[in-house]
């Protein structure tokens, strides 16, 4: 299997904080993954990696096989969006495009050319006086154009409308089946990206909490609920990843790849939601479980 | 051609909501062999999905032998699937309500029920869940 980002105990330190703690992952080649994570937690940190805008403190990161922005030939090889689609406000789509031309041998005229046309801009106005919606397709045309094999986007959606969030993820969508490139995207919602990435990775606490292919993690993870009983007496085979305690009953969210046959259990199926959220959770809940206890003085 | 529709709240992974979707018009009778079903763009078009999740989806129907890719042409329907008996549907859906109303009777609420049937279909058909 080839892998578009592989990183090896990667972090980056800012003074005395970590933004990005011992991060290893593999990321197989031609997914769509979704990056998700409160703000914050190291998102486009990794990403800035990813691309070269940033050096790492410790370990190591490969992309496409070779360090980030090693070269020219590198660069043209992996796309950027960066946060909050940013083009610029002087210049007209026409001359964002004749730029993208200038910059990029592998620039490819037809598509940006029917991109525009398609999406109805009109090549004479000026950036600056675009949609938020509109600005993100144009940022997104640029990236393509130069027919990247590994397209990469910092919260491409955050800033946008429900409705156009949705056409800016269908055209993503509609490249992918064309072009058929690797996408790395962020964002702090999960809502985002459930319906268009295929592998996930959540980042939180500046640490890597949980990746795999969505289809596989929806499988493994089950909510179960009971009469109240101690996550020590749960088979070893069962993964607390979340508990929740009331007198009487009790609520685990488990990662198993066994199936559960407890007949006390209630079993439900996780949302990709409800996933991320418990993991997202984890590494606040891990402090508190470190901290000593206080005790309340009345 | 039929449309694939999605429910992002059900906790079933994308492809397999697909492939139960094929599953479902087969059984109606919706799709027979020789349709096409739409190419991933079309899906991708509709639903603003992945495409590697719609061709998941066809090569798990293909794997089943339900379909067959043809290389620039499309998906195709290769096989029917057993429309389900209506005289045995009618049969276990009188003795279900038969079941239902004893349960009634005896006290149990609609939760108390849906647990009890929860558990009893885990019980059954777990080893065939994917």
């Amino acid at each position: 299997m080839s892998f578009v980002i592989e990183a090896r105990g990667l972090g980056k330190q800012y003074g005395r904080r970590w933004a990005l703690r011992d991060c290893t992952l593999a990321l197989p080649a031609g997914r769509v993954v979704g990056l998700v994570g409160p703000n914050g937690a190291g998102k486009t940190t990794l990403l800035h990696l990813t691309v070269g805008l940033l050096a790492p403190t410790s370990g190591s990161i490969r992309v496409l096989g070779t360090p980030p922005a090693e070269g020219p030939e590198q660069l043209g090889r992996v796309g950027f969006v960066a946060q909050d689609t940013p083009v610029y406000a002087r210049l007209s789509v026409a001359q964002h495009l004749r730029m993208g031309a200038w910059l990029n041998p592998s620039w490819d005229r037809q598509i940006a050319e029917s991109r525009i046309e398609k999406l109805d801009l009109d090549p004479r106005q000026r950036a600056g006086t675009l949609s938020g919606g509109q600005r993100a397709q144009l940022a997104l045309t640029l990236a393509i154009a130069k027919r990247p094999e590994c397209l990469i986007l910092d919260e491409p959606v955050a800033s946008l409308d429900p409705l156009a969030r949705r056409e800016f993820l269908r055209s993503l969508m509609e490249v992918v089946a064309a072009q058929g490139m690797s996408v790395v995207l962020s964002s702090h919602l999960i809502a985002d990206l459930e319906r268009v990435c295929d592998y996930l990775v959540v980042l939180a606490g500046s640490r890597v909490q949980v990746a795999g292919e969505v289809s596989e993690l929806l499988a493994s993870h089950h909510r179960l609920s009971g009469a109240r009983r101690d996550a020590s007496s749960l088979p070893a085979s069962q993964e607390v990843i979340e508990e929740s305690h009331t007198d009487k009953q009790s609520t685990f969210l488990v990662r198993t790849s066994d199936p559960v046959h407890d007949p006390a259990w209630t079993v439900r199926p996780v949302t990709l939601d409800d996933l991320v959220i418990a993991y997202m959770s984890r590494p606040a809940a891990c402090e508190r479980a470190h901290q000593p206890q206080l005790k309340v003085m009345s | 051609m039929i449309e694939f529709q999605l429910d992002t709240t059900s906790g079933v992974a994308t492809y397999l909501q697909l492939v139960q979707q094929v599953h479902q018009a087969l059984q109606l009778g919706l799709l027979e062999p020789g349709d096409r079903l739409p190419t991933a763009q079309q899906v991708v078009a509709q639903l603003a999905i992945n495409p590697n999740t719609v061709l998941k989806a066809y090569r798990d129907l293909e794997r089943q032998g339900l379909v067959r890719a043809r290389p620039g042409q499309g998906t195709f329907i290769t096989r029917s699937l057993p429309r389900t008996d209506p005289a045995v549907q009618s049969r276990f859906l009188g003795s279900m309500t038969d079941w239902l109303r004893s349960a009634r009777a005896a006290g149990l609420g609609p939760d108390d029920v849906e647990a009890i049937y929860r558990t009893a279909f885990r019980s059954c058909f777990a080893e065939g869940v994917a």
